[in-house]
């Protein structure tokens, strides 16, 4: 057998068309489903954290606890949601990359509330005094605090990031592993693993993690260039 | 605000950007299939006619038997491409399906560690030989998943009049390669398709021990979910995928795939 490194450095430079579509949709499913879970959980965090109301305790625990929510679970609550026999069948979602990107958000989401709900507790218990002053109710401050937040709530979306690039368990109920529709690189991984292609299949968890290296590396470049040149 | 709302209006067009779907919109049904069957490599071989033929794309997911089943019951699957006879059967009458066809057939082989210590290459049945791993006490790893090949393998247990249960029968509840990858490293004796089996990489300490009982051939059906139980059913296209595989097109792409020059699967429309 090859080593595993050797077959991933040849796999990337024969640019494979079956694997750089199976690396594009890997990176979109996960992506949108990041800025889906962005896009609902940050003001929601925020709202959780500022806005009081009665059950709000309860609210937070499910939240944390969702955090650990298995990526299987996840993904047979939205099976049976798309299912042609469950309610919303019609839309005939189901084994769809669309699909994936509604698991995989149910996956990211509470994290990204859980910590945005907890940056923005703490920042606004240290500047309260200061924007109640400049005359910002509780909900007026959020979009302020999330700005100020932003380099810890980044770690908190990295961490979304990858619970879903590195999750099988549910793309795989929701997508069906169909090859060149819906495989990703955690579903050809398994898929190889069964074959008993286990140095492919290590190639291709190597590629799936220089990618995530490489995404982590862009992101913390730009959080240190941001601390540089906004201070 | 003016940055919140830039923000937020960045990350808007960037979600329409990648939520847009790919630009084909070619027909396609999709068709709830085994593992053996895509695992091996058959329908990478013979899709691509049917494709380049029709027009018309197929996505297969690959499940055990059982599930594959369910997909189709549930509505989630035009076609369902399957091998556990008896449930097909049931399917049908059901009315989840609408008729089943015959379309080639393959063999089990009992897999084990070259050297055989329950004997099995001596045994002159498969039911002498499934006896023979439970009277040693030899370890047999089971697919335990209810799917085609582990609903053969209990009708094997029950020929060999063996109550499969104990520390010597693992069940995995996995498909047939994790199964084989469990059997390798055990040892086990394992049920596989010859198929996976002739496919499969990580074979250790494994080899043939037992093959060739007429009770071990595995038919393959193919049957259309029935449009009149779930009206999204693709009923024209579905049909014309099993007009072709049961054509004498379709059945000498099947005849014509091999592994290692030897053929998996042996068409058997007549």
């Amino acid at each position: 057998m090859d080593s595993p490194f050797a077959t991933a450095f040849s796999l990337i430079a024969s640019g494979d068309a079956a694997l750089m579509q199976i690396i594009g949709l890997s990176l979109r499913v996960t992506l949108t489903a990041v800025l889906v879970a962005c896009a609902v959980g940050l003001p929601l965090g925020a709202a959780l954290a500022l806005a009081a109301f009665p059950g709000r305790g309860a609210v937070i625990v499910a939240f944390n606890a969702l955090m650990g929510l298995p990526p299987v679970v996840a993904g047979l609550v939205v099976y049976l949601l798309l299912s042609r026999s469950g309610p919303f069948g019609s839309l005939a979602l189901l084994f769809t990359p669309t699909a994936m990107i509604l698991a995989q958000t149910l996956l990211i989401l509470p994290i990204v509330v859980s910590l945005t709900r907890s940056v923005v507790e703490d920042l606004w218990a240290e500047y309260r005094e200061q924007l109640r002053s400049l005359g910002a109710s509780r909900l007026r401050a959020a979009p302020t605090l999330l700005w100020d937040g932003r380099v810890s709530l980044l770690t908190g979306v990295l961490a979304g990031f990858g619970r879903a690039s590195a999750e099988v368990g549910a793309v795989l109920i929701v997508g069906g592993n169909i090859a060149g529709h819906t495989r990703t690189m955690t579903t050809a991984i398994t898929l190889e693993t069964s074959r008993g292609e286990l140095g492919l299949a290590v190639a291709l968890g190597i590629i799936l993690m220089a990618l995530t290296l490489a995404l982590n590396a862009a992101a913390w470049g730009a959080g240190q260039w941001a601390r540089e040149r906004l201070g | 605000m003016k940055q919140t709302r830039r923000v937020i209006l960045s990350a808007a067009s960037g979600l329409a950007l990648l939520a847009a779907p790919p630009a084909a919109a070619q027909a396609f049904i999709t068709v709830s299939s085994t593992t053996s069957t895509e695992n091996s490599g058959l329908f990478g071989h013979i899709l691509p006619i049917f494709t380049a033929e029709t027009g018309i794309e197929v996505r297969v997911v690959a499940q055990g038997t059982g599930q594959a089943l369910e997909t189709g019951r549930r509505g989630d699957a035009d076609v369902v491409f399957v091998h556990a006879r008896a449930q097909e059967e049931t399917f049908v009458a059901d009315g989840y399906g609408v008729q089943r066809f015959d379309v080639m057939v393959n063999d089990f082989v009992i897999v084990g560690p070259a050297d055989d210590p329950a004997g099995l290459k001596q045994a002159p049945d498969a039911a002498a030989a499934m006896a023979a791993i439970a009277g040693t006490g030899a370890s047999f790893a089971s697919r335990g998943d209810d799917s085609g090949t582990h609903v053969a393998e209990k009708a094997l247990w029950e020929a060999a009049g063996v109550e499969p249960a104990g520390g010597w029968h693992l069940s995995t509840g996995s498909g047939m390669g994790a199964t084989l990858n469990t059997a390798a490293q055990a040892p086990a004796y394992a049920l596989t398709d010859r198929g996976t089996w002739l496919s499969f990489r990580n074979r250790g300490p494994l080899e043939i021990v037992f093959e060739g009982d007429p009770v071990l051939f595995n038919p393959y059906g193919v049957i259309l979910v029935n449009p009149a139980r779930h009206p999204h059913v693709k009923a024209a296209q579905g049909q014309a995928f099993i007009d072709w595989i049961v054509s004498d097109v379709g059945q000498a792409a099947i005849a014509s795939f091999t592994v290692g020059g030897e053929q998996l699967f042996f068409p058997s429309v007549e």
